[in-house]
């Protein structure tokens, strides 16, 4: 029996796995001792617990267990490795690479370290959502500090030319920082061999728990130090201080290894079943699909239905849980900055919906989803006087709209 | 955010949906908002030639379940008015009526432009110069 709503926003957060919840209960209750505690049982259980969870992580990522630095999240991850770079590096520079499809959690950053003195420039990717190489060559300056590209993006799932740009930021002695959030656990994701010199990720995103992330900090070639955000404890080698999440540490490690385990089996079903999605609901006239098609994310599907608009959509399809590039709940009305930042038109970018799937997801679940999505665009458009405008042929660019 | 029973009665069974004659001289038609804003209202008036009562009144709406139900909701509002009542109906009303929370009322702002819009011109199809709105919102 199929139970509804069905959950198809996963690349907002997916549910835990129940293998990770098992994991991590005996550290609730039973071995709660804080990792930091040298003195006693409680704290040698609780950090050997960690370190074995380090491992895992490390694993995942092809990283050394000393290089990952427990956060809170990838936006206290990005945070520490965007300031941290910049008040550590502040001698040898102060300019920043990003691109402006990046994360809120990079670019309010970005915008921070402005104000403080940094300068930062936002790459423009093309219209399926991607940035070059050359984009990044050409950007570069003397003064340059730190590259900063997303690996995947998280409203559409492209996936950049990590390991170009961080081969080229490697060739000119510049640090390459990515924002794996909604990579790490999905797709291989190798720090070695994409030559990566931090990255943050997190948890929740790969069916962990909520509030816990790292920072994989580079060790050799080149030794990475960034400057810690918060004074205390030292912990974390100095750069984070504060008592470290051990539960949410002990789920992190078995989600990564549940990934690394489950990766290739989880993304042949999801694939397909994204496929399904996407070739059932481009049968609708006028819908698309956002974003580089070939270089992207295995469970995530963003699709624009032209002629009718996102939050609307998002009441129709009241029995799914996916996410619209409109915002028009916000007072300002604006829609997605990612989806305008591929040069989308403005009424595409108000009608687009993201869909997530996960190793949880059915292939019922998709069949509901298809119907349903399919219904609600018709019976929207019926009532939409740019469909009926569309369908008369006329073009919608020749009509002087009054704006409010 | 939770929508309230009326708007997710209006938007589950839209009234009054659909298009008239734009060429007659009895319809009179109001196309207002903008595509990049998220949300465009066309709603059409029939005033009968004898009794200068609004008989039939139609829209289609492209935008959020608020704007379908205020664009709803005004057709059902308008039809058996004449046309200076139909000036009277207020954003307001359609507010309360709908318990549209703050971040929805230009939702019946654009409603209240649209009876406005449709209203002129059927005035002016009909030789009569447009009504000003000088009604401040909020």
């Amino acid at each position: 029996m199929l139970k509804l709503p069905i959950y198809l926003d996963n690349n907002a957060t997916t549910p835990m796995d129940p293998r990770v919840l098992e994991a991590m209960l005996p550290y609730f209750t039973e071995h709660f001792g804080n990792a930091a505690s040298r003195n006693h049982s409680f704290g040698w259980q609780a950090e050997e617990a960690v370190d074995y969870a380090r491992e895992q992580i490390a694993k995942l990522i092809h990283a050394d267990a000393k290089e990952i630095i427990f956060t809170s999240g990838a936006t206290e991850s990005n945070n520490l490795a965007i300031k941290g770079v910049f008040e550590m590096y502040a001698e040898k520079g102060n300019h920043f690479i990003t691109v402006t499809t990046e994360h809120k959690a990079i670019l309010d950053t970005c915008k921070h370290i402005e104000k403080l003195g940094a300068e930062v420039t936002y790459l423009e990717p093309a219209t399926d959502g991607l940035i070059t190489v050359e984009q990044v060559a050409s950007a570069i300056k003397p003064n340059t500090v730190l590259v900063t590209v997303m690996y995947a993006n998280n409203e559409i799932g492209v996936i950049q030319p990590i390991k170009a740009i961080a081969e080229l930021c490697k060739s000119k002695g510049i640090l390459f920082h990515t924002d794996a959030t909604q990579a790490v656990g999905k797709i291989p994701v190798d720090v070695m061999a994409d030559g990566i010199d931090l990255m943050s990720f997190t948890a929740h995103k790969m069916y962990g728990p909520k509030g816990v992330g790292a920072l994989y900090v580079r060790r050799k070639n080149p030794r990475v130090k960034v400057t810690a955000q918060m004074d205390g404890g030292g912990h974390e080698r100095g750069m984070r201080s504060g008592t470290i999440n051990v539960t949410g540490i002990v789920g992190f490690g078995k989600a990564c290894e549940l990934c690394q385990q489950d990766m290739a089996q989880d993304t042949e079903r999801i694939i397909k079943m994204r496929n399904r999605l996407e070739a059932s609901l481009s049968e609708l006239e006028e819908s698309y699909i956002n974003g580089n098609i070939e270089h992207r994310l295995p469970h995530l599907s963003n699709m624009s239905f032209k002629y009718v608009e996102g939050e609307g959509l998002i009441m129709g399809v009241k029995n799914i849980a996916v996410s619209s590039g409109s915002a028009c709940t916000s007072a300002s009305l604006e829609p997605s900055y990612v989806l305008k930042a591929l040069g989308l038109d403005d009424e595409l970018a108000h009608s687009s919906l993201r869909f997530g799937l996960s190793r949880f997801t059915t292939d019922e679940e998709i069949d509901y989803a298809i119907n349903h999505v399919k219904e609600a665009v018709i019976k929207l458009r019926e009532m939409s006087p740019l469909w009926e405008m569309f369908k008369e042929g006329i073009d919608l660019k020749t009509i002087q709209w009054a704006e409010h | 955010m939770a929508y309230s029973d009326k708007v997710i009665d209006h938007y589950s069974n839209p009234r009054n949906i659909g298009t008239l004659d734009k060429a007659s001289k009895q319809v009179g038609t109001g196309l207002v908002g903008a595509p990049e804003c998220g949300d465009v209202m066309r709603l059409q008036i029939e005033v009968d030639e004898v009794t200068g009562i609004i008989k039939d009144a139609k829209f289609k709406t492209f935008g959020c379940g608020s704007a379908i139900a205020s664009s709803s909701l005004a057709t059902e509002w308008l039809k058996g008015k004449s046309v200076d009542e139909a000036l009277q109906i207020d954003n307001m009303d359609i507010v309360e009526e709908l318990a549209l929370p703050p971040v929805k009322i230009h939702c019946s702002v654009l409603a209240e432009d649209a009876i406005k819009s449709a209203i002129n011109d059927y005035r002016a199809k009909n030789g009569l110069s447009p009504i000003e709105d000088n009604k401040k919102h909020y």
